[in-house]
């Protein structure tokens, strides 16, 4: 994927462009709101990753503005040290798709960046959801492994649901907690990892190779098993 | 340049003492005070001079315009002599000796009356005169009313007044007096008010003296009477009692984030020394290098949660509040929590009603609950059972009682439970940050309810409370004593 990365922290934007870059990704970089918006609006990117406080006399939520004023619909993640909840809903309603506070975890930046690319593409409304020989339909809600029928509890149809959806992507416990429960805080306690492994009681247990794996100091992945 | 010439120092000190003296409050409503009291007595001499002196004046005109009426009638019917007939036997009859008469012939001769001669100067157009008159030796007021008569005969009607003007002097006197007492009893309470004044803003200018010289520890003073005074006092009290819990808070937390978040970043800088010195191979290093983040994300996790309390205490959430069904966001939450509850061997029992009306902010109650649950998983023993009751309370709005079977909180610690990095003693041992209860007490506070602690027999009843009523309160304390004092006023 083509990636903007606005940030004028020097140590922060080589961090973020270095691991984007690891990852596979082809990334550019703006240090100040001028450059960014300019490089935004002239090229075309599947993503941006945006900081809210800039030099040049352009700031994030303005770029964003006027980005979206042009008619440009390229999802941005918001970068921001600003990490009140007003804030995050500011940024969210000028048009970002998605708000991360520093100090953040790099791991939690790619799969955000990466889940809300695709989220991007627009897939259109789909009925089944296929990974490997995982296969899931939405209207019945019915879910079959290898032909096999697994039967879930309602939160696990979801939790399988997202995973499902982000197949393929490292999906950290926050998403899941925002995605799956629309919970905007994070517990104490690892309730999200029992609910993963109750998941992989039904999905993975009865079957020769595992399909959700965890990923150290990340989160999860949903990936068809690899012959 | 010339210098200006300074004004003698009388001049000066004058200006200096008038213009503190028209700004002084007190001394405005003092004026205020008097000048109303003057303008009450006037009104009461005004009305008191019209009823008695006014009142007999009038009388007076009217008896002589009856009697020049009647006069006038005898002489169109019986002529001169009738006329003359009739003010002889008037004065005979006249027992007070007040009526005076006077008949002239057109050459201004005394024909008939009690007065010697036609008094020189009632030779005008004027028909009433006030003057003094001489009769029988006497000198006296009198009111005379001339009318002229056909054939330019001229009569003189009027009544001795020297009684009313008696009166009338006396009634002077007497008002004179009463202007000077009011005068000065408009004075005297004009200094009084001033006097109050200052004597009870001198107290909260004072207060406020000391407490921004930093003694957070006066108090303004309350008499006791209940009146305006005293509620102001009241009023200002209550804030400063709520600045010093504020300025506690600070600095318990300053003193905390020193203390508490020096030994994770202690641990995380000495992990990053010893693996630079002592690493054997990458691997270990990298190893300490996790080890060293995991322990700047507790840092981290920290900051957020004193950054969120601190928000919610700023009371800027209020704007996300919203009506909302807190039973199937409970129920949400115990769907969350119980499979990591049944992992432990622990289990939880919602005993939620149907639909539970509330209004607040969802994100805030869940972390709220969030939290207790949290707690609750982490100190209960294996085999416990979580109670999660909800309902609503007449006198507390809605309630959300978590209650579990650990150690519980010794009832000398519940007070300080809910303060920002504290940790009893059977949580020492444990993981955690000591900020959980304090965002509980944080959003219950937003709510207009409170967070009680109670002991669970054995284990710990944490009971959050909201005020559903709408309008948020600042605490739980001053609702009590406003209602309280609505009571006392009912």
């Amino acid at each position: 994927m083509r990636i903007l990365v606005v940030e004028d922290d020097k140590d922060v934007a080589g961090f973020v462009v270095k691991g984007l870059r690891e990852a596979g990704h082809v990334v550019e970089h703006a240090d100040n709101g001028r450059d960014g918006l300019f490089m935004a609006a002239s090229e075309n990117f599947d993503a941006i990753v945006l900081d809210r406080m800039l030099p040049g006399g352009i700031d994030g939520l303005r770029l964003l503005e006027t980005l979206r004023g042009q008619n440009n619909n390229t999802p941005v993640l918001f970068l921001s040290a600003l990490a009140q909840v007003d804030d995050r809903v500011r940024g969210l309603k000028a048009g970002g798709d998605d708000y991360l506070t520093k100090p953040f975890a790099f791991a939690e930046l790619l799969a955000r960046v990466e889940a809300m690319a695709r989220r991007g593409k627009g897939e259109g409304p789909t009925t089944k959801l296929v990974v490997g020989d995982l296969e899931m339909d939405l209207l019945s809600r019915g879910v079959k492994r290898a032909g096999q029928r697994i039967d879930l509890q309602p939160r696990e149809f979801r939790l399988l649901e997202f995973l499902m959806r982000h197949a393929g992507q490292v999906v950290t416990r926050t998403m899941l907690l925002e995605g799956v429960w629309d919970y905007h805080f994070d517990p104490q306690t690892n309730v999200i990892d029992v609910h993963v492994s109750r998941l992989r009681q039904k999905v993975d247990k009865p079957f020769p190779t595992p399909m959700i794996h965890t990923v150290r100091n990340a989160g999860y992945m949903l990936r068809p098993e690899q012959p | 340049m010339p210098q200006l010439p300074a004004p003698p120092p009388a001049h000066r000190s004058l200006l200096a003492l008038r213009r503190p003296l028209m700004r002084s409050a007190g001394v405005r409503f003092g004026v205020i005070y008097a000048v109303v009291f003057a303008l009450g007595t006037l009104a009461l001499a005004v009305f008191l001079w019209w009823s008695t002196a006014g009142l007999l004046d009038r009388q007076t005109d009217t008896a002589i315009n009856a009697d020049t009426q009647g006069l006038q009638e005898r002489y169109r019917e019986g002529g001169l002599p009738a006329l003359v007939a009739t003010i002889e036997q008037r004065l005979a009859g006249n027992v007070d000796d007040d009526a005076i008469y006077l008949l002239v012939d057109p050459s201004f001769h005394r024909l008939v009356g009690n007065l010697s001669g036609w008094p020189p100067a009632f030779h005008g157009e004027q028909a009433w005169y006030d003057v003094a008159v001489e009769r029988a030796g006497r000198r006296g007021m009198a009111r005379l009313h001339r009318f002229d008569l056909a054939g330019n005969f001229h009569l003189l009607v009027g009544r001795d007044v020297e009684v009313h003007a008696q009166m009338a002097r006396l009634l002077t006197d007497a008002l004179l007096w009463a202007a000077g007492i009011a005068l000065l009893l408009g004075t005297i309470g004009a200094l009084a008010v001033r006097g109050l004044f200052r004597m009870t803003l001198a107290d909260v200018s004072a207060t406020a003296a000391a407490i921004s010289a930093g003694d957070l520890t006066r108090r303004v003073r309350v008499s006791g009477r209940g009146d305006e005074f005293d509620r102001l006092a009241d009023t200002i009290n209550d804030m400063l009692d709520r600045i010093g819990r504020l300025m506690d808070g600070v600095r318990q937390v300053s003193n905390a984030i020193a203390h508490d978040l020096r030994t994770p970043i202690a641990r995380a800088r000495a992990r990053l020394e010893d693996a630079t010195a002592h690493a054997a191979c990458e691997a270990d290093l990298r190893a300490a290098i996790e080890r060293a983040e995991a322990d700047l994300d507790g840092v981290i996790a920290i900051f957020q949660a004193l950054l969120r309390i601190a928000e919610i205490e700023a009371g800027a959430r209020r704007s996300a509040f919203a009506d909302l069904d807190l039973a199937p966001l409970l129920l949400d939450l115990t769907d969350l929590y119980a499979a990591a509850a049944e992992e432990r061997g622990q289990r939880l029992q919602p005993d939620v009603p149907d639909h539970l009306p509330a209004f607040g902010d969802r994100d805030m109650i869940q972390q709220a609950v969030a939290n207790l649950l949290d707690n609750a998983l982490k100190f209960s023993p294996p085999g416990g059972t979580i109670h999660i009751a909800a309902g609503t309370d007449p006198a507390q709005g809605v309630f959300i009682t978590i209650a579990d079977q650990g150690p519980g909180i010794p009832e000398s610690d519940r007070e300080q439970a809910t303060q920002r990095f504290f940790r009893g003693e059977s949580a020492r041992s444990t993981p955690g940050s000591g900020l959980g209860l304090s965002l509980v007490q944080a959003v219950a506070t937003l709510h207009g309810g409170v967070l009680l602690l109670a002991d669970n027999h054995p284990g710990l009843a944490a009971t959050l409370t909201l005020n559903t009523r709408g309008k948020p309160r600042v605490n739980a304390t001053s609702f009590a004593d406003q209602a309280a004092a609505d009571a006392g006023a009912a």
